[in-house]
């Protein structure tokens, strides 16, 4: 699909619109939007609710088509959804009569991969978002925090060049929350994939990405972008990042 | 700040958590107890209730006669006569009911004209007893095997197939569209995430249908048969055979607990990622 590495995970957004119908009113959520994702990057898309940011992955992932204008990955009009592309939603979504292995599987079987094959990738993920010793258990004995996990790891398991993410860790609690932002960093940096990733949370924007897209509530407004050039591993308490994420609630105008 | 660390006091030595025997024989006869007391009661008032004078055992025979009127017919072997051709009438019935209620309740429920054109006629046909039906269907059919199997199935086949038809249709969107954001097609939607995902609401279904099933076979047999536990319960009544009769009983109380025990048997062992629902 790809010729050269280097174009591996790119995204661009050409003049991309998209409108529902309320109630008889023409909604114009998305309008003329265009933006081009490096291969590798992670950008994560703010604003406020109902500003149109699970449209727009809903767009990037090919689950919905758009009015007008196209998404291109690494050059190719997305047409519908693709195993180039992986969901995390904001609920795990897990199939619940299927064991944590089968459910990290799930993407593989689809595909045709051999049973040992499939199980032998998942088993791989699932200890790589650090659930090894569960690959027996149903998801009803699972934590919310360790759930969500087996949802990261069924989207891994594909090797997705694109991670797009809605909201993924908004259900969970702080602590967990905060253990989950360094796995998902250090997992990025490991697959080497183009992270999208739709957050409420301005502390987790700043924190996972290299550039981060403010939406406005004003669709008349055109997003924002922001570039976030912190060094990793990112110290939440660093001066730089306190300053950066000021500047974002800004955007808000917020203090 | 300060940090200290909390003291958790260790188990001693030799006394270790070895659970004794006596408080978990205690707990397993609390817990038997408390199942079966009150039926182990009732079963006692009636043995006793004859010769206290309570009852007429002529009405109520003591449980020891009834005992023996079945061991005398299942030994002479009329009242097995008799269970396998009930369980052939009901068993016909209920596995042409399944064998229809179910493909046709996924088909009804995964496409929402077929459910629409059919919801109607369904809901007619399902609120008109079927025991009102069953003269026409003597009519059409006779006074034999068929219009009886035709009656139970009639009854049978709604609790299973209203059960799949609701399994289906409430199975969660955001499971089929994960399933659709990796690439699954509609077959693979339909068996990997909403044939699974119904077959709790099928389980249900399934024992309604059953307990529905023998409710039938005795009107059925009641009205116009001359074979089956159900006759024979009529029979013995006329006949003054009241042992007999309530051995009869028995018997169908017997093939309904047996039926509900093995559907929820294989519903564990099919649905044991689910919380145990009874
Ligand atoms: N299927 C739909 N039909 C009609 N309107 C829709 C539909 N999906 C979304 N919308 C509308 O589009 C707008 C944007 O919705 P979207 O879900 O993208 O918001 P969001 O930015 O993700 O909000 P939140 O932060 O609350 O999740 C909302 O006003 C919503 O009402
Ligand atoms: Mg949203």
């Amino acid at each position: 699909m790809t010729v050269t590495d280097t174009l591996r995970g790119e995204v661009a957004l050409r003049n991309l619109s998209k409108s529902y119908s309320l109630n008889g009113q023409v909604l114009q959520v998305l309008r003329h939007l265009d933006l081009d994702i490096r291969g590798g990057e992670s950008l994560a898309i703010v604003g406020p609710s109902g500003c149109g940011k699970t449209t727009l992955l809903r767009l990037l992932a090919g689950l919905e088509a758009p009015d007008g204008g196209q998404v291109l990955i690494d050059g190719q009009a997305v047409t519908g959804v693709g195993t180039e592309r992986a969901v995390i939603f904001q609920e795990p979504r897990l199939l619940p009569w299927l064991t944590v292995l089968d459910n990290v599987s799930f993407g593989l079987d689809l595909r045709g991969l051999s049973r040992d094959e499939a199980r032998g990738r998942a088993m791989r993920y699932i200890r790589l978002v650090g659930l090894g010793g569960f690959e027996t258990a149903f998801p009803r004995q699972l934590s919310g925090g360790m759930a969500q996990r087996v949802g990261i790891a069924r989207a891994l398991a594909i090797q997705p060049e694109i991670l797009l993410l809605d909201e993924p860790f908004g259900a969970l609690d702080a602590m967990t929350k905060l253990t989950m932002q360094e796995e998902l960093t250090r997992i990025w940096q490991e697959e080497g994939v183009t992270m999208v990733l739709v957050t409420h949370d301005l502390e987790e924007a700043i924190f996972l990405a290299d550039r981060v897209l403010v939406m406005s509530r004003d669709r008349a407004e055109p997003p924002r972008l922001i570039s976030n050039d912190l060094p990793r591993p990112r110290d939440r308490s660093h001066r730089d990042f306190v300053d950066m994420r000021r500047q974002l609630m800004a955007q808000f105008g917020l203090h | 700040m300060s940090i200290e660390t909390l003291d958790t006091p260790r188990p001693r030595k030799g006394t270790a958590s070895r659970p004794s025997v006596l408080p978990l024989l205690r707990s397993r006869l609390g817990w038997l107890a408390s199942r079966y007391g009150l039926v182990a009661g009732f079963l006692i008032l009636w043995q006793l209730s004859g010769p206290l004078g309570w009852v007429s055992p002529a009405v109520f025979p003591p449980l020891d006669k009834i005992f023996a009127a079945l061991w005398q017919g299942l030994s002479s072997g009329a009242l097995v006569d008799d269970i396998g051709i009930s369980l052939q009438r009901a068993g016909i019935a209920f596995a042409a009911a399944v064998g229809l209620g179910i493909p046709l309740g996924l088909l009804m429920g995964q496409l929402p004209p077929v459910e629409r054109a059919l919801d109607p006629i369904l809901q007619l046909f399902r609120q008109t007893s079927a025991l009102a039906l069953y003269p026409v269907f003597i009519l059409l059919l006779g006074l034999g095997e068929a219009s009886k199997v035709f009656v139970i199935f009639w009854a049978t086949l709604f609790p299973i197939l209203l059960a799949t038809i609701g399994g289906v249709q409430e199975v969660d969107r955001k499971l089929i569209e994960m399933a659709r954001s990796y690439g699954a097609g509609h077959l693979a939607i339909f068996r990997r995430v909403v044939l699974p995902a119904s077959v709790p609401a099928i389980f249900v279904g399934l024992r309604l249908s059953a307990t529905t099933a023998l409710l039938l076979l005795i009107a059925a047999e009641m009205i116009g048969a001359n074979k089956g536990l159900g006759f024979q319960v009529m029979n013995a009544q006329y006949n003054f055979q009241i042992p007999l009769m309530f051995a009869a009983i028995f018997l169908l109380a017997f093939l309904g607990l047996a039926a509900n025990a093995l559907l929820v048997a294989l519903q564990r062992r099919l649905c044991r990622w689910s919380v145990a629902d009874r």
